[in-house]
């Protein structure tokens, strides 16, 4: 039926363009260099957590130079660390075009935060995650840099085997997780948590104490955990990771980083989360699509993909791919569509510089025209009333 | 709601009554409304009701109709948080009255005699096929193939795209292999989780030898970006885990013909069924279907699916 149709589309656009076999590396999920994919950046991560009485170091968020040197000021600290906020990871390595090398700077002296500030605000970061071009910093953040004498790693997430949120965590922190499961995997704890009950008092205890924290570390620790699950409720996140999550020689637990995943569905209720959403570091389509309630996911190919349903849309990329061609997107137009999302759509498809056919495959309460769908470009199309 | 419930009447489906808080009394499609599911189930003696309620609301009428004690739910509401569904989740393990399917599913049918659900019922032949599947659009596929092969569906189960769910490809798989009618399995999976991987050691465990069942299934997104959701809350490979070709290697490590093509369920099931001699009108039609299997145990669920159904909605304000 519609799925060979789906081939020989497949077929029309090979021949259009030659085009390779196309098979995606394993992804390894390593942490060192991960890149967020949620689009909140680092000051906004850390404000969520401050909020929910998480420790984290004490920051100031700044758009210009003359912000930085004053933030830094007021800090009063014995040494600040100054970072880029891109979404994209791999700053320490990164590059200005101003020249300046290094997208996260430790100093002691606020003025030379000023003055860095300077070459990074309005300029371009390359980073190995982001565009050649690099990406356009538009704000830092000045915080109070601290010691850690002991990194750990913990995280809590909804998990489907345990039909609901656990809490995972090692002493093992600051690197790859997985490697960590890989090679000693009794330096992994984890606790499942009831939904309902929340953390127990001694949940909290054994998992800070397993994550190495003792005397009255142990106490902060549980505490801390504590506050992160709060967190992770009151976001509706799918999982908040901390790595690292460490020890100071002063005797404090602190949160050095985060990266926090929400749930797409939850943003009726999380309007103030997915407010601070920032698009302008990922594909103007992408956006775009995001703006329309459009499920759509650019990919490298030249066939355009229209689909009504999420499993049929991968499987309709997945068949492409079988036949030797590329899918240019993945969409999932949903259930319940609207004819103007149907029409933003497939005009978002049709601008797509990359796009040398299309190919429609769509259940609809309504089969579009070609007047309402006019395109200059070859498409197969199958359809069926409902 | 209104419209799908229309559909499910004119499919044969005894549906008897609807839902909706406020306007008890009333009546939509020719039958009786009434002010929550409790009275619903006492008014009309319904064994199953189907939600249609949106996002922000569709847990608490899960709930609900747990509470009136109503023995199937089937839930079609795309888009409940996680975390809304990880309480209904809790709620469901600690009771042994009411069946989930769902959310974020199509619904159930049972071809010819029920339709619960948004399913298109033209398309569907009474028959031999068992058909689960986390997607919708994708199960229509299968279904059209197996029709257009002469097969035919015994029973089409969507369990839906969501990480957290009522009913998983095991407790499908259960029924199937315990049903005397159907006699071939196909299996829809995708990316995401691992209960696929579930599936297939379950198979490994309850359908092997001779008297096993040929079981088909193809997985979606073998090139869905990492890291992305796609579509569906529950497709995502995440961490290095979730991904097609771990899915479809375990369940060929467990003897289910996967096929590579979302466009060959059918003719790689009519395949397996001419290897088994499975075929009707072929000289050993019976002969190799082991008298065991002929008097198999069966589940009251797919022999005479036909509940009374209520249907749920919520009208606009």
């Amino acid at each position: 039926m519609a799925a060979s149709m789906v081939s020989q589309a497949a077929l029309r656009g090979l021949q259009l363009s030659s085009s390779k076999h196309l098979f995606l590396d394993k992804f390894k999920g390593s942490r060192l260099s991960s890149r967020r994919w949620l689009n909140l950046q680092e000051y906004q991560s850390k404000r969520l957590m401050e909020q929910s009485g998480v420790a984290v170091q004490r920051f100031y968020v700044a758009d210009t130079a003359s912000e930085a040197l004053e933030a830094a000021k007021r800090l009063n600290a014995k040494e600040i660390v100054l970072k880029a906020q891109i979404l994209a990871g791999g700053r320490g390595k990164g590059v200005f075009d101003s020249g300046l090398k290094g997208g996260v700077h430790l100093t002691k002296d606020p003025t030379v935060v000023g003055d860095l500030a300077k070459k990074m605000l309005g300029f371009n970061l390359s980073t190995k995650q982001t565009p050649k071009e690099g990406v356009k910093v538009k704000t830092v953040m000045v915080a109070e840099a601290l010691d850690i004498s002991r990194e750990t790693y913990f995280a809590i997430l909804m998990d489907r085997s345990c039909n609901g949120p656990v809490m995972v965590g090692s002493p093992q922190g600051g690197m790859d997780i997985e490697e960590v499961a890989a090679s000693t995997p009794e330096l992994i704890f984890k606790e499942v948590i009831d939904i309902f009950e929340g953390v127990r008092e001694d949940q909290a205890l054994r998992m800070a104490s397993n994550l190495g924290f003792k005397g009255p570390l142990e106490r902060q620790a549980a505490d801390q955990i504590k506050k992160l699950y709060d967190l992770f409720l009151k976001v509706d996140a799918t999982q908040v990771e901390v790595n690292p999550l460490g020890e100071t020689p002063e005797g404090q637990v602190v949160c050095f980083d985060a990266k926090i995943s929400f749930d797409d569905n939850a943003e009726f209720r999380q309007k103030a989360v997915f407010a601070m959403d920032d698009m302008s570091e990922s594909d103007p389509t992408e956006s775009e699509a995001a703006k329309w309630d459009l499920k759509y996911i650019g990919l490298d190919g030249n066939i355009a993909c229209f689909v009504n349903g999420a499993g049929l849309a991968m499987a309709t990329c997945d068949i492409i791919d079988l036949h030797g061609g590329k899918p240019a997107n993945f969409l999932d137009l949903g259930g319940g569509v609207q004819e103007r999302q149907v029409y933003e759509a497939f005009k978002l498809l049709t601008a797509d510089p990359k796009v040398s056919s299309h190919f429609l495959f769509i259940l609809l309460s309504f089969i579009p025209t070609e007047e309402q769908l006019p395109s200059p470009l070859p498409f197969a199309c199958c359809s069926q009333r409902r | 709601g209104t419209f799908h419930s229309q559909q499910s009447l004119d499919y044969g489906s005894q549906l008897v009554g609807g839902v909706s808080p406020g306007k008890g009394g009333k009546s939509h499609l020719g039958l009786p409304v009434f002010n929550s599911v409790k009275e619903a189930r006492e008014g009309t003696g319904a064994h199953a009701t189907v939600i249609y309620v949106p996002p922000p609301f569709a847990a608490a009428a899960i709930i609900e109709a747990i509470d009136a004690e109503m023995p199937l739910v089937v839930c079609i509401t795309e888009g409940i948080p996680q975390q809304d569904m990880v309480r209904v989740k809790h709620r469901l393990m600690r009771q042994g009255t009411t069946r989930l399917i769902g959310p974020n599913c199509p619904g159930v049918i049972n071809p010819g005699e029920c339709k619960i659900g948004i399913m298109p019922g033209h398309i569907h032949k009474k028959g031999r096929i068992g058909i689960v599947s986390r997607s919708g659009t994708l199960t229509y596929e299968a279904v059209h193939q197996t029709t257009q092969v002469g097969l035919g569906q015994s029973l089409c189960i969507g369990i839906g795209g969501d990480p957290f769910n009522g009913t998983d490809f095991i407790d499908c798989l259960e029924v199937f292999l315990r049903d005397p009618k159907t006699e071939g399995i196909i299996l829809i999976g995708e990316i995401g989780g691992d209960a696929e991987e579930k599936a297939a050691d379950y198979l490994k465990q309850h359908n092997s030898g001779a008297s096993a069942k040929p079981v088909v299934s193809f997985i979606a997104g073998l090139t869905a970006p990492p890291g992305r959701r796609m579509g569906h809350a529950g497709a995502i490979i995440a961490g290095g885990k979730g991904g097609a070709m771990e899915k479809i290697a375990a369940l060929q490590a467990a003897g289910v013909a996967v096929s590579m093509s979302p466009a060959q369920l059918g003719s790689t099931m009519f395949k397996e069924f001419e290897k088994r001699k499975m075929l009707l009108g072929s000289d050993c039609e019976f002969a190799h279907v082991p008298k065991a299997k002929q008097q198999q145990q069966h589940q009251h669920l797919p022999q005479s699916f036909c509940p009374i159904v209520t249907f749920w909605f919520v009208r606009a304000l």
